[in-house]
């Protein structure tokens, strides 16, 4: 990997993008269907209406557009980054879900649940620091 | 038993999508060109893959249950509880895609399977 400025410039704009619209966009489709309200889908009517009822929300569609620019912004990364580089950032993504949800959404996380987040960064650390490629390339 | 079923279906049908995708993307080769022209190419031969097909149907319907299990809980709730997948992906790898899972890779899921067990229980 080049160590040019440019280039760490951009690879720590993307993991930023990341780190910010992965958990944003999980946090805005909760947001959205917490409006909505809770579903049943037992008949086929109610999955159809279920499934307008979310097609024509705008936070749901702001929470897909979230995710789609964090899922862009992880496959740009990754054509010159190391995966085991990127990876490590979706550990920080459930600390920063747990924040979202705190501050946009006024849930209550709980001490026990704040550990157990952070037990669950911890676990997706150390997979992040094993070999990103254990086959061979086809 | 309902919401169990959406989790169920959130983790094996979404860690499933993703492998199946994996599946599709490894048939397709090494991405090496990332011009425009090229990326569109490549989507075209990814998308005459069935396991691409396959890939994308079992995301779609992870993504619905996603949405209806955030109806009912709480999204600081429901997204660790997600985190399984990486246990899902680790078996998934080991024996549908042919990958070799190191200790240190398991002592990683365990960690976030103790860490999920602990947001379960501390469900209020």
């Amino acid at each position: 990997m080049k160590s040019s400025a440019g280039l760490h410039f951009k690879t720590y704009l993307l993991i930023l993008l990341m780190v910010v619209f992965g958990p944003l966009g999980n946090v805005l489709l909760g947001k959205g269907m917490k409006r909505i309200g809770a579903v049943s889908i037992a008949t086929p009517s109610d999955a159809l209406d279920f499934l307008s009822r979310v097609v024509t929300s705008g936070t749901i569609w702001l929470g897909i557009g979230s995710l789609i620019t964090f899922f862009l912004a992880y496959m740009l990364v990754l054509s010159w980054a190391d995966y085991s580089y990127v990876q490590p950032a979706s550990a920080v993504a459930y600390g920063m879900v747990a924040l979202l949800a705190h501050f946009m959404l006024r849930e209550v996380v709980t001490p026990m649940r704040w550990m157990g987040v952070l037990l669950i960064c911890l676990g997706v650390l150390v997979v992040g620091h094993t070999p990103p490629r254990t086959t061979e390339p086809s | 038993m309902r919401d169990i079923i959406f989790y169920l279906l959130i983790i094996g049908a979404g860690t499933g999508g993703e492998l199946c995708v994996t599946r599709a993307m490894k048939a397709v080769g090494e991405v090496k060109d990332f011009r425009p022209a090229a990326l569109v190419g490549i989507i075209t031969r990814a998308l005459r893959v069935s396991w691409m097909w396959a890939g994308l149907t079992l995301m779609g319907t992870a993504f619905f249950c996603l949405l209806a299990v955030l109806s009912r809980e709480n999204v600081s709730f429901v997204v660790p509880v997600t985190a399984l997948s990486y246990g899902a992906g680790a078996l998934g790898g080991k024996f549908f895609l042919g990958e070799q899972v190191t200790p240190r890779r398991w002592a990683g899921v365990f960690l976030v399977c103790i860490g999920v067990t602990i947001v379960i229980m501390g469900r209020r």
